[in-house]
């Protein structure tokens, strides 16, 4: 075998090892919306519905109740306050029914919020229906402003008979002054542990 | 090939004829300068990396806080676990690889040896930078080896280093591993068929591909986290419609097969070893290659049990604990062929089959606790804590770094042309066998019983344990010194080593005289 032929073999096996390395780096990448794809296809995990569902009344089983209990949680800790009118409540899958939060922010500055929601358990996710929620866009806050938001939904009948309890629990994430991402970034440093 | 024209000068000549001074180091094609300089790097990492987890071990001897910042305690066990993995363990595989891979296939060198050279000095700038963390103010990375956000996208300054440091570390294992590959496929000796390679090549071949599959992966997740902190991108942040747990799994996609990759080599080393001093073949040749390239395969499909507490469906633990369950069957192969291959042999016991033994027994005690991991309703209670740092421990110091150390005890008589002091190697054998149990058997208890992990203090039912130990591990710590004597002394002198060495060896780099010389197989053999 001589050089050269060594050396074509070299630069043909390389460029295809460089080229699946290129390749696996795109792949890291791809696995982000693979990974949404594969939940949505499978309902695995829970991935919730961040559009507005249609709703049209159908039938109607009148015997079967779900318990729908509401958590508010506020990211990091932020000076707000956002809790559910009820923390509760019974409901008939195909009906449709509206909870308000009453959200306070109480800081003294303009700011701008996101609201995640998540469902468990996980496999309820894609059966939890919103036809309008809080949690679709951005809400602005003025300083010290308070309001009730609300969300409307309706759980499918086809949800499984295991369930009988469904969580809809809601992470307030304080986004910063306007639309500026780079809000305050000092703020959330980790401190050199101090005794 | 840039080899070409040096053989021209050296070709005549079968011993050392290497350049002097420091050039020869910094601009050094060959490979088995380059495996040197490797292993050398991987030694040096193996100290600073053990200094920080006696750093930890002192902390921990006691309740309370004792010593250290517990800040400076998360930067310990961060830092330990990045110095050890990327410095002190890949580098020494990489290294032995670079020594032995062309001599057991007959290849004069490596088939890219300017990019071998690359590859290795992008270690020490990829180092610097990560070390040079613990002298900045706020200090190193903190938030644990596997870079969770958002936790990881905290901490201050460290962190661009940490990311360009991964990526510097990746690119060098990436240009590493496709020169091995390439060297595997395109230079055996005539007559040298995939089969009848040496296990050594073959892990080899088989971590190759593994490295070139999933470094690239890590590469794109720490990428996310830097756009994610500083360019306004929201992978895995939730107020931005990402997911923190999308990082783990990104980041396990490579996890996994990377464990792989930091153990697949040293099966190679000790089934080399073992057949040699139980003066029998290898029992099942082809079942350890297929064993081999079936724990690969497997690596790709196993990676959400590091992440069994998450909140995954059923559907999803359930898999996830099947296909990890499933390891243990081509593990189990390998298990059973190392026992069978000793049985009946002939046995001796040099230090190199000691610690080759050793590594069977031990490294089947960090398997067992694999299993009982795997099971996700159980691992709700082991995970993150001490029993889950036993399990790793066991099959990556008294796995891969007993296999390294036996490798090296095994080849230095080659490499230096002298034996190493057999008395001393029992020492250091004896020695760190008795204290690495020591260190880590109790915490298998610790971990069972609550404690755990990445935490500088402990409720005080703990201490006993901990002390225990912590003795262990100072002593584990300071035999190692012995060893690093143990190779000067054989680098400077000592009984001349025959070409053979060991009467049971098999394989080309036997043939080759003690030192084997600069250059190596110019004219291929012929193997039959």
């Amino acid at each position: 075998m001589s050089d050269e032929t060594t050396s074509k073999r070299h630069t043909s096996l390389v460029t295809k090892l460089v080229l699946v390395t290129f390749g696996m780096f795109g792949f890291g990448f791809a696995l982000v919306p693979l990974y949404d794809v594969i939940c949505d296809i499978t309902g695995l995990n829970g991935v919730v519905d961040l559009q507005a569902a249609d709703y049209e009344r159908g039938e109607v089983d009148p015997d079967r109740k779900i318990t729908v209990e509401f958590v508010a949680t506020v990211n990091d800790n932020r000076p707000w306050d956002f809790k559910p009118e009820v923390r509760r409540m019974e409901v008939t899958p195909g009906e449709l029914y509206t909870v308000t939060f009453e959200t306070t922010n109480t800081q003294d500055e303009d700011t701008v919020s996101q609201i995640v929601p998540s469902v468990a358990p996980g496999r309820a996710a894609r059966d939890f229906r919103k036809t309008e929620c809080f949690c679709f866009t951005e809400q602005p806050f003025e300083a010290g402003e308070n309001r009730d938001m609300s969300v409307t939904f309706f759980i499918d009948p086809r949800l499984d008979d295991r369930t009988n309890t469904v969580t809809l629990s809601y992470t307030l994430f304080d986004l910063g002054a306007g639309d500026d991402p780079d809000f305050d970034p000092e703020d959330a440093q980790l401190h050199a542990g101090s005794r | 090939m840039s080899s070409t024209t040096h053989e021209a000068h050296h070709g005549h000549d079968d011993h050392h004829h290497a350049p002097y001074g420091i050039t020869r180091w910094l601009f050094t094609t060959n490979h088995k300068d380059l495996g040197v300089l490797y292993m050398t790097f991987g030694l040096l990492m193996f100290f600073i990396g053990g200094a920080m987890a006696m750093v930890i071990r002192a902390e921990l001897f006691q309740p309370g806080y004792n010593l250290v910042d517990p800040y400076f305690f998360n930067q310990m066990t961060t830092m330990h676990a990045l110095v050890m993995i990327f410095g002190a363990v890949m580098p020494a595989l990489t290294g032995l690889a670079n020594w032995l891979v062309p001599v057991q296939i007959g290849a004069p060198d490596m088939a890219l040896p300017r990019v071998n050279n690359w590859a290795f000095w992008l270690l020490p700038a990829g180092f610097v930078l990560l070390l040079a963390t613990l002298f900045m103010p706020g200090g190193g990375p903190a938030a644990g080896w596997t870079m969770y956000p958002p936790l990881v996208l905290q901490l201050g300054d460290a962190f661009p280093f940490l990311i360009f440091a991964v990526h510097i570390l990746g690119i060098s294992s990436i240009m590493g591993s496709i020169n091995i590959v390439a060297t595997i496929l395109n230079m055996r000796a005539p007559g040298m068929t995939l089969m009848k390679m040496p296990l050594f090549v073959w892990t080899w071949l088989i971590t190759g591909f593994l490295m070139i599959a999933v470094m690239p992966v890590l590469a794109g997740a720490v990428t996310m986290l830097l756009t994610d902190q500083y360019f306004g991108t929201s992978f895995f942040d939730a107020a931005g419609g990402g997911d923190p747990v999308m990082f783990q799994h990104i980041f396990w996609f490579f996890g996994h097969p990377e464990v792989y990759i930091l153990i697949l080599p040293a099966f190679g080393i000790v089934s080399a070893i073992l057949p040699t001093f139980s003066r029998k073949p290898l029992f099942g040749y082809s079942s350890m290659v297929y064993a081999t390239a079936a724990i690969a395969f497997l690596s790709f499909i196993v990676w959400a049990h590091h992440m069994f507490t998450v909140g995954l469906p059923l559907a999803g633990q359930l898999f996830f604990m099947f296909a990890t369950m499933l390891v243990a069957v081509p593990t189990g192969v390998k298990i059973f062929n190392w026992m069978a291959t000793m049985w009946r042999g002939s046995m001796s016991f040099e230090t190199p089959m000691l610690f080759a033994i050793a590594f069977v027994i031990l490294f089947t005690v960090g398997g067992l606790s694999g299993v009982m991991l795997a099971l996700a309703p159980v691992d709700l209670q082991y995970h993150d804590t001490y029993f889950v740092v036993a399990h790793f421990h066991y099959v990556l110091v008294t796995g891969t770094v007993f296999a390294i150390m036996a490798g090296v005890y095994y080849w230095l008589p080659k490499w230096t042309g002298h034996m190493y002091d057999e008395r001393l190697g029992k020492w250091h054998f004896w020695v760190s066998t008795i204290s690495v149990n020591v260190l880590f058997f109790p915490q298998h208890f610790l971990g069972l019983a609550g404690m755990p992990r990445r935490i500088p203090d402990y409720a005080l039912q703990f201490a006993e344990f901990n002390m225990i130990s912590s003795i262990g591990g100072f002593v584990f710590g300071f035999s190692q010194l012995l060893f690093v004597w143990i190779i000067i002394k054989c680098v400077r002198g000592g009984e001349k080593a025959s070409d053979q060495v060991w009467d049971g060896a098999q394989g080309l780099e036997w043939t080759l005289p003690s030192p084997a010389p600069y250059h190596s197989f110019e004219t291929p053999p012929v193997v039959r």
